[in-house]
């Protein structure tokens, strides 16, 4: 049976993404088994990898660091071997160059860019917290078919603030024009919580696992 | 295109079970909090509140296990709150599913809990409840479900649980509770405008014309209500359909 990796390095919401994740196989109609896991060898196997994360940047970015071979594993896996690979939440931040909460933290730089607070201006509260309009920025696989006028779940405080237009997948609006999902090659990242975001949630994370870069 | 109104149905469970009656049509089991659960996941509920009434806290395990049954169903936020006492307690509930955790009579009895939460799993898992009276010109919080006075002033108390790292503040009026007399318009604006973190409205919604002004006058970011949605008084549908005609954006369902 084919794997998804799910990347448990203290700093996820697993249970949820393992949930969501097993149910989007099912619709998908491809059985898979979902590995919770922070072991680089079950990365030389698995045919998916999921990186949840929440909390801080650094924090996360730490926690990433202290398994031994991880990054490693990861790197190996997806920029050699081209293993789909989503990220979420902070997972998706951690693709970055570098994080600017509390403090200056290198990321993996993946996709280049800098994870800064959010700017949305006067009358906006910070965290961004609740439903917002996914603006899809050109057409892809992960974001194909999501019905009319999706919707999705985020709470963030920082997101991505520079990634290069070509590596930018969706948009949302928060008084600012927001970078709400990633992408080049076989990486696909989102800033809101697929595993939250009901029906249309659901819909996305089953396109990552048909997804075929 | 902007971020919407969040609507909250809230469920009071206590030994394992939902109080409060409800009313739904087609549910076999309406005290199942996790049939509860996936009947307002059906209708779209932005997302859902469990909070703990147990009068004693001995049996932490059955409100583990619903969680857990509830996020195995529902793929919606789940704020779980009641008896939270310190980040293990929070840590726990997070790990059996829930999304957020409010905090109450512990954050009251000492912030630097809202710090300790915040730091081990991120502010945005943090909401600190508040129940606040009227008394004079101003609000005081109550804690232990209403019946303790405390002496703190709310806005105050506001200002300290967002700078010890809240994530958002769930502010119920206890004048207002239960009475279907809409939320409590001054005390929401007095919080919203002395915070800048999202603020839930709660107690007090008696119809689906009492939700709107809690967003546009009281500048809330969602609406939080129990019995108008357990007895099929306000369906989610018609929540919507009021928020939307009076201006305050929500999420198109299905």
């Amino acid at each position: 049976m084919k794997t998804i990796a799910l990347i448990d390095y203290g700093s996820g919401n697993l249970h949820s993404a393992a949930r969501a994740l097993r149910v989007a196989s099912n619709e998908s109609k491809k059985t898979r088994e979902i590995r919770i896991t922070h072991d680089p060898a079950v990365l030389q196997y698995a045919d998916r990898i999921v990186l949840p994360g929440v909390g801080h940047f650094a924090d996360c970015a730490a926690n990433l660091r202290k398994h031994d071979g991880l990054i490693e594993g990861l790197e190996e896996a997806v920029l050699r071997r081209g293993v789909p690979f989503l990220g979420i939440c902070v997972g998706q931040q951690l693709l970055a160059t570098n994080g600017l909460e509390d403090g200056d933290t290198p990321g993996l730089n993946w996709i280049a860019g800098t994870v800064d607070r959010i700017q949305p201006g006067n009358g906006y509260r910070v965290p961004h917290m609740g439903w917002n309009a996914l603006t899809p920025t050109r057409p892809h696989p992960v974001l194909a078919d999501l019905g009319e006028d999706p919707h999705v779940y985020f709470t963030h405080s920082y997101a991505y603030s520079n990634a290069a237009e070509d590596h930018v997948a969706a948009r949302t609006i928060y008084g600012e024009s927001l970078i709400a999902a990633v992408a080049r090659d076989n990486i696909f990242a989102t800033q809101f919580h697929p595993e939250k975001s009901q029906r249309v949630g659901l819909k996305i994370l089953s396109n990552f696992v048909l997804w075929q870069p | 295109m902007t971020l919407k109104t969040r609507i909250i149905p809230c469920l009071d469970v206590k030994d394992g079970r939902t109080v409060k009656g409800v009313n739904f049509v087609d549910l076999r089991d309406a005290g199942d909090p996790v049939a509860l659960a996936k009947a307002y996941d059906e209708q779209g509920a932005d997302e859902l509140c469990f909070l703990d009434i147990t009068a004693s806290h001995e049996d932490r395990g059955t409100l583990l296990d619903i969680v857990s049954a509830t996020a195995e169903q529902c793929f919606m936020p789940l704020t779980v709150g009641g008896g939270v006492r310190s980040a293990d307690n929070m840590l726990a509930l997070l790990r059996a599913g829930a999304d957020k955790v409010a905090i109450n009579s512990a954050a009251v009895a000492d912030p630097q809990v809202i710090s300790d939460c915040a730091a081990r799993a991120g502010r945005q898992c943090v909401v600190v409840a508040i129940d606040a009276r009227q008394s004079g010109d101003s609000w005081e919080i109550f804690t232990h479900g209403g019946r303790k006075p405390t002496g703190i002033d709310a806005v105050e108390f506001a200002k300290t649980a967002e700078s010890k790292g809240a994530g958002e503040i769930l502010l119920t009026s206890m004048d207002r509770d239960g009475t279907k007399a809409g939320y409590d318009l001054p005390l929401l604006k007095a919080i919203t405008s002395a915070v800048n973190i999202p603020v839930i409205a709660s107690g007090g919604a008696g119809k689906a014309d009492d939700l709107p002004p809690a967003i546009l006058e009281g500048g809330a970011s969602a609406v939080l209500a129990a019995s108008i949605f357990h007895f099929g008084e306000v369906t989610l549908d018609k929540a919507r359909a009021a928020l939307s005609k009076a201006g305050a954006p929500v999420r198109p369902f299905p």
